[in-house]
């Protein structure tokens, strides 16, 4: 028998094609009879549409339509959905104002689309969309958050730009545990918005067929079921059945390419117009402004500890930039992937939070690589760090004081951890950072005329939202399991169809190891299909680290559903009873005996079926699972960051990294570990370069990559990752998701280590080196 | 982009011919004016593509002055033997500009002609005092640059060469933009033994010479005497990366590093 | 609308183009070769880059006539025509230096030129020779790695 591939590192079935340049992203594909799309954007952040004017660009060369939001109401075209319903404190639901794909009435951020110039060529659809006159009312803008309440309304619906005030946990209880605290913390901060930046730009390709009325939609997409699901159902008015969605290759998506987009639903609709495809793919100065942001939150935070530093209360106060359009699980990130996170990895007892979510003259936030756990865990790693500090503890030792250690653990923010082992992570951590000789490094970095500081995040992460019914009854208006499918072959060979998506993650090497595995197969011998619903049964897509949990879950209940039949055709075969065959890696036994068929023999007895139960079973061998999980899984971890900042410009170097996670099972170490790199890597982005700027009027400052920096290999070191395993304890795997951690624990990390550095108690986000030198003047380094 | 007549002249004189159109505008690396039309920021009607012109490239270097064609790519200076020997400061600021492609690409004549404010020749034009040659006649470094993006270049007026003096020794140091790469403060320090000279980029709108570090200098070339040496924040730049005090601090600190470096 | 003629992959192809056409255009849309990727408008993330002459350029950064009479590699000239990959292709799979694959074909283009004029790079010349490709994905790790042991191996096969 071969060794296991469960844990072993195996190289990837996707790189040759990508490595040779055969991989097949949206804009690489070119229908019969292409056209191309431009879109008109506003150049206000907030203005009343006082007239369209697209006769001349109507009679441009090659132009083969022009439609404006009026086309598209008059259509009966329907807004861009909410995924999630949030109810207000007050108990009534969210705001969810309209949202057309095309502006009607009213522009609300820059970049928003006015009308779409459909041409033969790229070039002449872009000429042409100049062409397009539009009379703008311009209106003051609303940019800052914290003065939304009282800036111009951007919906009616809404007159003072609030979309919810929601809230979770015991304020009277808490507020009582700060009246008797010993040492309160408290910090005030943003959590910077920022600009996911896939390096594929999102692009739509949609083709209508007059021959059966039916649509062909290639998109860069993390979820093409959730994509039609919420176009045909929500938007167009579509049978799903006339609708395939593909999302070829897709480059990165982080959460940006999670989202139902304008652009997508205005070229599908423009494709039957037309009768001709429509192809549209942003210019990275387009996704800029139009590609959902991330984070974005104010933040008042407390911590409330005894005498000894043990945690009693915390009390958060945040404020969520929405920008100017509910996107399509924009609600949801800031409350329910946020505020439920604030235990951490802490046994404090008590936590309030408050959240009000806001409506700005801003392009829409949405979910980002974290999406609600990073903002959580900068508030819990920031204030645990700044309370050590302040209380003189050490701050490894603060933690330990505070620390989990019995699960399963209902925290009081509604997650129930089944699993962990805190300590484990953090001592592996300190270790592998030698932080015993920081000071020592410390010391000679300070000859060399730098501060060296070190900072500590211990974060938690909640992946694979489930279960239906409880996300239901929270306001989730989709389902949360995830489908998995097993097509084996009449020569043993196996296809396997999931509902995952993989835009770089690896799917089809880490999901083939899976079931090459349990099948007693070679990788090769395993193809993994996803990204197509005329292939896939159905699907939720990959997000929020759930894939190898959830997704991965759902193949492996196929596989039972395989295995178990397969033990029938071998009991058949071998003349035993059912009961009596046992199954292992690839061969069926006749337990206590020698008596054995392969995987392959019962495959073909499957499909060739001579000899064979046929009037108790079913020919072929194919089977599907949907899988709904009966928890979150949480994956949780400790990082240490050494920095050493340049006292004379204030640049921060990223002088080491250690990061070890406990990601349960880990199926494949080598893509964990790359997961890893790239998610710290967003994670110090965050903290030290990426900065999305508004001026007053609204025009995005950011909005190229000559202006919004992202970490070049130069702004990175080597990384020191290791992991640590317990085994989640509800999915058959004991997996729990890794795509998101280093996104989520590296901020606060970096941010602990710079004041340290500095020896000052905060210094916002991003700390870039004009914003540590401008720090460093108020100190006496 | 929009549509443009494109000229590929194999004589200097076809060239400056065509360039004396009203909207025509030579083509050299194209690595700032081909981004610039891509954004619909520039948008000339003819285009004279200067790559046919093989007297415009290459490096000379006498005793006292390296001669670089106003074609010469940044990765040929960065490389050259003859540069790294004579003012090895210039070889290694062309080494600092964009990246590898854009190196392969970008010509001195086109970074000066362009003159962005943080480009990084220009502060070697200035540090150095060189001598900037057209098709028409030779401009002195210290007068060429006359503003943002402007230049003492007429209409249809071609850069062929610039000339730059060899120092006794010089350096540049540069901090970086953490998106663009181009210079947030460029600083090119040179000791000419008995005088020295100090280019800035990037602080201000265009590249300048720091007088009160250049008389410091003079006196005594050493880290010592620019450390000091205090600049003001008026005038100069102020964006979403730095402001005009940082920036004058970042002068500063880049000329005593970069004082440093051409001492050891 | 001019004519331009050029060796693409070993083999030579012309065309009759708009002059405004950029090579990466020409490339993708008009030789359909969309190995080549386009991941920005400012030039920065380098995913369209190719080999001008040897030398590692950005075709989004060029138009088409600058390519004249030149000797172009896309990533889809990188492999030997029997499928087998180049020592820094495989280097890239064995290291995991990819994710997506969408800056790859930038990232192997370039990391060719470089490692021929550095058959021995230490870790920081090889991120100081990735300032112009953007990776969104790997942080840079295991394409630092990659491109490490590719230049090693591509000196070991000369």
């Amino acid at each position: 028998m071969n060794a296991p591939l469960v844990g072993a590192r195996i190289q990837r079935k996707e790189d040759y094609r990508f490595l040779t340049g055969a991989g097949t992203y949206t804009d690489d594909v070119a229908l019969p009879g292409q056209t191309y799309a431009a879109f008109v954007r506003s150049p206000h952040a907030h203005a009343r549409l006082r007239k369209v004017d697209i006769e001349k660009a109507r009679k441009a060369p090659g132009v083969v339509g022009v439609f404006t939001g009026q086309n598209l109401a008059d259509a009966k075209v329907g807004g861009l959905p909410c995924g999630w319903l949030i109810t207000d404190v007050d108990g009534k639901p969210m705001k969810e104002p309209p949202y057309p794909a095309l502006a009607q009435g009213k522009v609300r951020h820059v970049g928003e689309r006015v009308a779409v110039v459909v041409a033969e060529t790229l070039q002449q659809a872009r000429e042409a969309a100049e062409l397009v006159e539009v009379d703008y009312e311009v209106l003051p803008a609303a940019t800052d958050v914290r003065a939304a309440r009282k800036s111009e309304p951007l919906h009616d619906i809404a007159p003072d730009n609030t979309c919810y005030v929601w809230s979770i946990g015991d304020k009277a209880a808490v507020d009582a545990a700060f009246a008797k605290a010993a040492h309160v913390t408290k910090l005030e901060f943003v959590n910077n918005r920022l600009i996911p930046n896939a390096i594929e730009p999102r692009s739509v390709n949609a083709m209508y067929s007059r021959a059966d009325d039916s649509y062909t939609v290639y998109v860069a997409s993390q979820n093409p079921h959730v994509e039609r699901l919420l176009m045909t159902a929500f938007v167009l008015g579509l049978p799903e059945h006339k609708v395939r969605v593909v999302a070829p290759d897709v480059g990165g998506g982080f959460g940006s390419k999670i989202f139902l987009y304008a652009e997508d639903v205005a070229c599908t609709w423009a494709s039957r117009q037309l009768n001709r495809p429509v192809k549209w793919t942003a210019e990275r100065s387009e996704s800029f402004v139009s590609d959902a942001h991330g984070r974005d939150h104010f933040t008042v935070a407390e911590l409330a500890m005894d005498k000894d530093g043990k945690f009693l209360a915390m009390r958060v106060d945040t404020m969520a930039n929405l920008g100017a359009y509910l996107s399509t699980f924009a609600s949801c990130v800031p409350t329910i992937l946020y505020a439920t996170l604030l235990a951490g990895q802490y046994t404090t007892p008590l936590i309030y939070c408050r959240v009000a979510s806001m409506f700005t003259n801003t392009t829409p936030v949405d979910a980002y690589r974290g999406a609600g756990r990073p903002e959580a865990t900068y508030v819990v790693e920031r204030l645990v760090e700044t309370a050590a500090r302040e209380m003189k503890i050490d701050p490894a030792e603060m933690r330990r004081r505070n620390f989990i250690r019995t699960f399963p653990y209902q925290t009081p923010v509604a997650l129930q951890y089944d699993t962990g082992d805190y300590e484990a992570t953090l001592q592996a951590a300190m270790k592998m950072a030698d932080v015993a000789g920081f000071q020592k490094r410390k010391e000679e970095a300070a000859k060399r005329g730098k501060l060296r500081g070190l900072g500590y995040a211990c974060y938690i992460e909640a992946c694979g939202i489930a279960p239906s019914n409880v996300a239901g009854s929270l306001g989730a208006r989709a389902g949360l399991f995830e489908v998995g499918e097993i097509r084996v072959h009449p020569t043993g060979s196996v296809t396997v169809f999931t509902g995952s998506h993989s835009h770089g993650q690896g799917h089809e090497t880490t999901f083939a190891q899976v079931v090459a595995d349990r099948l007693g197969l070679a990788v090769e011998q395993v193809d993994i299909v996803h990204g197509d619903t005329s292939k896939v049964l159905f699907g939720m897509g990959t997000y929020g680290s759930r894939s190898i949990a959830v997704g991965g879950t759902a193949i492996v209940k196929a596989l039972d559903k395989i295995i178990a039949k397969g033990k029938k055709i071998a009991a058949h075969l071998l003349e035993a009873s059912d009961a009596d065959v046992e199954y292992d890696r690839g061969v069926f036994k006749v337990a206590g005996t020698d008596r054995q068929k392969t995987f392959g023999e019962v495959a073909f007895a499957a499909y060739v079926p001579h000899n064979y139960p046929l009037d108790k079973l079913e020919p072929g061998l194919n089977e599907n699972a949907f899988y709904d999980p009966a928890n979150f899984t949480f994956p949780a971890g400790s990082y240490v960051c050494e920095v050493e900042v340049d006292k004379d410009t204030g640049a921060t170097r990223i002088a080491s990294f250690v990061a070890v996670d406990d990601f349960g099972k880990v199926i494949n170490p080598m893509i964990v570990e790359g997961q890893v790199h790239g998610g710290l890597t967003q994670g110090i982005g965050q903290a030290l370069i990426e900065s999305t700027r508004y001026d007053a009027q609204g025009q995005l400052m950011s909005g190229s990559f000559a202006d919004y920096a992202i970490p070049r290999a130069s702004d990175v070191p080597y990384f020191v990752v290791d992991t640590r395993e317990t085994p989640c304890t509800h999915n058959p795997l004991g997996v729990k998701g890794c795509g998101e951690a280093g996104a989520i624990g590296a901020p606060a990390a970096v941010v602990n280590a710079i004041t340290d550095a500095l020896g000052v108690k905060d210094v916002p986000m991003p700390a870039t080196a004009h914003t540590v030198w401008s720090a460093l003047q108020k100190t006496s380094h | 982009m929009h549509a443009f007549q494109y000229h590929r002249p194999s004589s200097l004189k076809d060239a400056t011919a065509t360039g004396a159109k009203d909207e025509a505008k030579y083509l050299a690396g194209g690595q700032s004016l081909v981004q610039a039309m891509k954004l619909r920021l520039a948008a000339p009607t003819d285009l004279i593509d200067l790559s046919s012109l093989k007297e415009l490239s290459g490096i000379k270097v006498s005793g006292s002055a390296v001669e670089i064609g106003a074609m010469t790519r940044h990765a040929e200076v960065a490389a050259s033997a003859e540069v790294k020997k004579a003012i090895p400061a210039l070889a290694s600021l062309a080494g600092m500009i964009g990246d590898r492609q854009v190196r392969h690409m970008g010509t001195i004549g086109g970074s000066l002609a362009n003159n962005d404010p943080a480009a990084d020749y220009p502060a070697a034009v200035l540090g150095l005092g060189a001598t900037i040659t057209t098709n028409k006649r030779k401009i002195e470094g210290d007068k060429f640059f006359k503003g943002l993006y402007e230049t003492a270049l007429e209409p249809g007026e071609l850069i062929t060469s610039v000339s730059f003096p060899v120092p006794k020794r010089a350096a540049y140091m540069k901090f970086k933009n953490p998106a663009s790469r181009f210079a947030i403060v460029g600083v090119f320090v040179a000791d000419f033994g008995g005088s020295a000279r100090v280019g800035v980029t990037g602080a201000g709108p265009s590249a300048f010479r720091q007088a009160d570090m250049e008389k410091a200098l003079a006196a005594k070339f050493a880290p010592d005497s620019v450390a000091n040496v205090k600049v003001r924040a008026d005038g100069l730049n102020t964006d979403l990366h730095a402001s005009a005090e940082y920036r004058a601090h970042l002068v500063t600190v880049m000329a005593r590093r970069a004082v440093e470096a051409a001492l050891s | 609308m001019v004519k331009v003629s050029m060796k693409v992959n070993g083999k030579p192809v012309s065309a009759e183009l708009e002059p405004r056409t950029l090579l990466v255009t020409y490339i993708r849309e008009h030789l359909r070769l969309t190995g080549t990727h386009v991941g920005c408008d400012t030039a920065q993330c380098g995913a369209c880059t190719v080999l001008v002459n040897g030398k590692a350029v950005k075709s989004c950064s060029i138009v088409a006539m600058q390519a004249e009479g030149a000797d172009v590699l896309t990533i889809e000239g990188v492999a030997k025509p029997d499928g087998t990959l180049h020592p820094m292709q495989a280097a890239f799979k064995e290291n995991h230096g990819l994710q997506c694959g969408f800056c790859t074909p930038g990232m192997v283009m370039n990391a060719l030129d470089f490692a021929k004029s550095n058959p021995n790079p230490s870790e920081q010349e090889v991120r100081e020779a990735l300032e112009g490709n953007l990776c969104r994905c790997t942080g840079y790790h295991n394409i630092v790695k990659s491109i490490v042991a590719g230049a090693k191996a591509m000196a070991a096969t000369k």
